[in-house]
């Protein structure tokens, strides 16, 4: 351990001395291969929303990168909002050398800021290699690449307690109308509450919106909701906050009454359903399975989940995920950014659980068990009716700010249903007011 | 670094030179206050002035927009509620911990365990406000499983009304019972010598009793209505609706009532296998429901962190923390006050509210003020305590200046705007400055 200090003071000096040569030189494409001992004494701060299983993990995967080229990789939590933790640090021109954004509106946001820098070299050639046109989109801003969907999260399925859903005699629904008029209503007739409901983490609240509204209305009204092309007091959106009304206008559906329901935080809502056991179905997407492991289930087992049921005619296919950003210009980012876009990395971390991988090279069986190897080929072959979260593509201040826009106008419905036009209407002035 | 002897050189130069003028010259009173000077414009000044000059540019800093700002900031709606919110902070929290300071040191003064109170009033303010935060969001839970404050008012509400053995239990929608306001209904009539059904639902397995036993029809009785009460569903599918099947458990215990226009006519308990009979009724056609006491919601106490309380819970929390600070601050200044006027007054006959009304609380006016006005200057820029205890879907709710110009900065990234917020929450505690300062050179001449 002492040793590893010594190593670490001198690595200062390299460092700096590594990030003046790198501003002088700043020539794309020059830095050096990855090799064992590559970039020995370099320190490098990478910043993520990711905490508990999810930051083991992580780190387990930075892990290989610094054994592999001897650089020191610390990893550092931005808490739940990754804007306001990295908006001062910008501003400070401090920032981490490397951030893995929660929102591609971020991407673009702080491109234009120039707070980032664009993938070069050997990261740019291992973005171009292993992900599809659709992903490489997203992480580009003007035709600039400078993204790598890192962790991708399938935001189409809801889970579930199978001993719940035996008790009650009931399987999975295939559309919304099984969903609440046979699953729900017969597990609350066996006196089972429904839903676990993470009302005060208001994206969890955009995420079912956005699954039915996909669901009921196509992928093309999606897209032009996002690009305001279809306002959101619209009729569509109306009428999906009335079919969610169907759900959350049940005060008996869901665990803690409505009080409950808008008070709970995620993972908290999982813990209900897979530890205190208060209730049988939680929606949310694939990484509610490192939380349902936390609370003492076994993803497969007694923690399942079914397709979000179809409220159209198709069943949705909402995708999120987080992207990685350099930030600086510091020797051995550029590595890094190639290593986390590689099959080799993703792969370690398929293998460590509640990942997904958006990686075209990273094989399904690298994924521990058969549920996840399920959603890893759904999304790559979903194909041209995948969409990508609507919340993180709408400006920030509308999709993804605490108290804010869509979030707590989705709260406030949660909390009385019974205005749909309302609660559209206030939709489009937060969505005006954000523009 | 260079004064090592200049402290004294240029008193002798002074004394010695006879230039007319006594003590250092001003030059040196410069050189004296530089370092300071230095401080106060590095870290007060100068982010003053580069709040203001930021105010007058857009959210990226990349160009001049006047006083756009705080043209946007005066018709955000998001902006008037957060004023709301500390207008009523401002009037409610200072007023109340220094009443509350006012109180313990008052008290203090004649207890035996004086100091021992003291320090347990005090304890709080040695805890960082975001660790208070914490505590308070954990008191303030809505289960009274883990929330403090539900759990005390429902150990209170309960010992008084105890809540009902089934909450939850109701009955199918398109089946033969009815709800009626609080009760459950029978909705065809029932007469002696029949036996009914009342099936119910959702009843969980936990919530049915121990002493609970499979479900059997009852037997009729000349006289008497009888009938089952039990929970109508089969655990695992199957089971036929209205109909008892062998799994099902009847329901023991459930008070069941036979009215006959308006006037009740008989009750009767359920045994451990559902089965009831009502009996010593003469002819006629009966309504057969089941008493709201069966099924009376358990009080959940009350909604703390929902939108109507969430201001007055954080101003709680508040009280909290600070009723120490002032009450240390207000016991230094009452050993302070003449004993003898005190005295006087108790001889000349007056009664302790009397003393206290008319002699302490004057003479410890000037105190009393100090810690209202300092208190009005940090309530003013309250944050740490809104940010933790309000959850995500009150926070619109509970909103303040000072958390607003954070989200606004940092959450949204529009510094200009949030600089306009900064700008105006410093011109909001000006006055109170003012008057601080105001009172500190009054008692310095």
């Amino acid at each position: 351990m002492p040793e590893h200090q010594w190593r670490g003071r001198g690595a200062l000096a390299v460092a700096a001395a590594g990030a003046l040569v790198a501003a002088s030189a700043c020539s794309p494409g020059s830095t050096p291969g990855a090799g064992s001992g590559e970039l020995a004494g370099v320190e490098l701060l990478v910043a993520a929303k990711w905490t508990g299983v999810e930051q083991d993990n992580f780190t387990e995967v930075l892990a290989a990168f610094e054994e592999e080229t001897g650089a020191t990789v610390n990893y550092e939590s931005t808490g739940e909002d990754t804007g306001a933790y990295l908006g001062p640090k910008i501003e400070a021109e401090e920032p981490p050398d490397v951030a893995i954004l929660p929102q591609p509106g971020l991407v673009a946001e702080y491109a234009e800021q120039e707070a980032l820098v664009p993938l070069s070299g050997e990261a740019a050639g291992a973005l171009e290699e292993n992900y599809t046109d659709y992903w490489r989109e997203l992480g580009s801003v003007d035709g600039e690449a400078y993204g790598v969907l890192l962790k991708a999260a399938h935001k189409s399925i809801v889970w579930y307690r199978p001993d719940s859903f035996e008790e009650a005699g009931v399987s999975a629904p295939e559309t919304w109308d099984d969903l609440t008029g046979e699953t729900a209503t017969t597990l609350s007739d066996a006196g089972i509450t429904p839903f676990s409901m993470c009302g005060a983490s208001g994206w969890t609240l955009t995420d079912w919106f956005e699954n039915v509204y996909l669901s009921q209305h196509g992928p093309e009204a999606y897209d032009q909701l996002v690009a305001r092309e279809i306002p959101w007091d619209d009729d569509t959106v109306v009428e999906t906050l009335e079919t969610l009304g169907e759900v959350w206008g049940e005060e008996d559906w869901l665990a803690g009454g409505t009080d409950g329901a808008v008070q709970t935080d995620f993972p908290t809502c999982v813990t209900e359903v897979y530890g205190q056991e208060n209730a049988a179905m939680v929606y949310e997407a694939d990484f509610v399975a490192a939380s349902a492991q936390e609370a003492g289930a076994t993803v497969g087992e007694d923690a399942q989940a079914f397709p979000f049921p179809a409220v159209g005619e198709d069943p949705p296919v909402v995708v999120g995920g987080d992207i990685a950003v350099a930030m600086t210009e510091k020797e051995g980012v550029q590595q890094l950014m190639a290593y986390l876009a590689s099959p080799e990395a993703q792969t370690t971390w398929a293998g460590l659980g509640g990942y997904l991988s958006a990686n075209s090279e990273v094989q399904p069986d690298a994924y521990p068990d058969e549920f996840t190897q399920t959603l890893a080929q759904t999304i790559l072959e979903a194909g041209d009716n995948v969409r990508y979260d609507l919340s993180d593509q709408v400006p920030s201040q509308f999709g993804a700010t605490e108290g804010k826009g869509m979030w707590a106008v989705l709260q406030d419905y949660l909390r009385d249903p019974s205005d749909p036009e309302a609660a559209a209407a206030d939709l489009e002035e937060a969505a005006a007011s954000a523009e | 670094m260079t004064t090592t002897d200049e402290p004294s050189a240029p008193g002798q130069a002074g004394a010695a030179g006879g230039s007319g003028r006594l003590g250092p010259p001003p030059w040196l009173a410069l050189v004296f206050l530089l370092p300071a000077l230095l401080f106060l414009g590095a870290y007060i000044i100068y982010p003053i002035v580069f709040s203001v000059y930021r105010s007058l540019w857009d959210a990226p800093g990349l160009e001049f927009v006047g006083l756009d700002n705080y043209v946007r900031m005066f018709t955000r709606p998001d902006t008037f509620i957060a004023l709301r919110n500390n207008v009523i902070w401002l009037i409610v929290a200072p007023a109340l911990v220094t009443v509350a300071g006012l109180i313990f040191a008052v008290l203090t003064e004649r207890i035996r365990w004086a100091t021992a109170f003291k320090i347990v009033i005090f304890m709080p303010m040695a805890i960082s406000f975001l660790a208070s935060g914490v505590i308070f969001r954990l008191v303030y839970e809505q289960d009274p499983e883990s929330g403090l404050a539900n759990a005390v008012i429902t150990t209170v509400h309960d010992t008084f009304s105890p809540s009902a053995a089934y909450p939850d239990a109701r009955p199918r929608p398109d089946g033969p019972v009815e709800p009626a306001g609080d009760v459950y209904v029978l909705e065809s009539w029932a007469q002696p010598g029949r036996s009914v059904l009342v099936p119910l639902v959702g009843v969980s397995a936990e919530e049915v009793p121990a002493e609970a036993e499979p479900a059997a029809e009852a037997e009729t009785r000349p006289g008497a209505i009888t009938g089952t009460v039990w929970v109508d569903f089969t655990r695992g599918g199957g089971g036929e609706e209205g109909a008892i099947d062998p799994s099902e458990s009847g329901l023991p215990a459930m008070e069941v009532q036979a009215w006959m226009d308006g006037e009740l006519y008989a009750t009767a308990m359920t045994g451990p296998d559902g089965t009831f009979a009502l009996t010593g009724l003469e002819d006629g056609d009966y309504t057969v429901q089941l008493a709201a006491e069966n099924f009376t919601e358990p009080y959940n106490g009350l909604n703390w962190l929902g939108p109507t309380l969430i201001t007055p819970s954080i101003i709680a929390a508040y009280l909290w923390v600070w009723a120490g600070f002032a009450m240390v601050l207000i016991a230094a200044g009452l050993a302070a006050i003449p004993r003898d006027a005190l005295e006087a007054a108790r001889v000349d006959g007056a009664t302790e509210w009397q003393v206290f009304r008319r002699v302490t609380v004057p003479l410890l006016s000037p105190v009393l003020m100090v810690v209202f006005v300092t208190l009005m200057i940090y309530v003013l820029k309250i944050f740490d305590l809104v940010f933790v205890i309000a959850p995500g879907s009150v926070r619109a709710d509970a909103n303040v200046l000072a958390l607003e110009m954070w989200q606004v900065s940092f959450g949204v990234n529009d510094q200009g705007l949030g600089s306009a917020l900064a700008v105006f929450l410093l011109v909001l505690v000006v006055p109170a400055m003012i008057f601080q300062i105001r009172r500190f050179r009054r008692e310095e001449s």
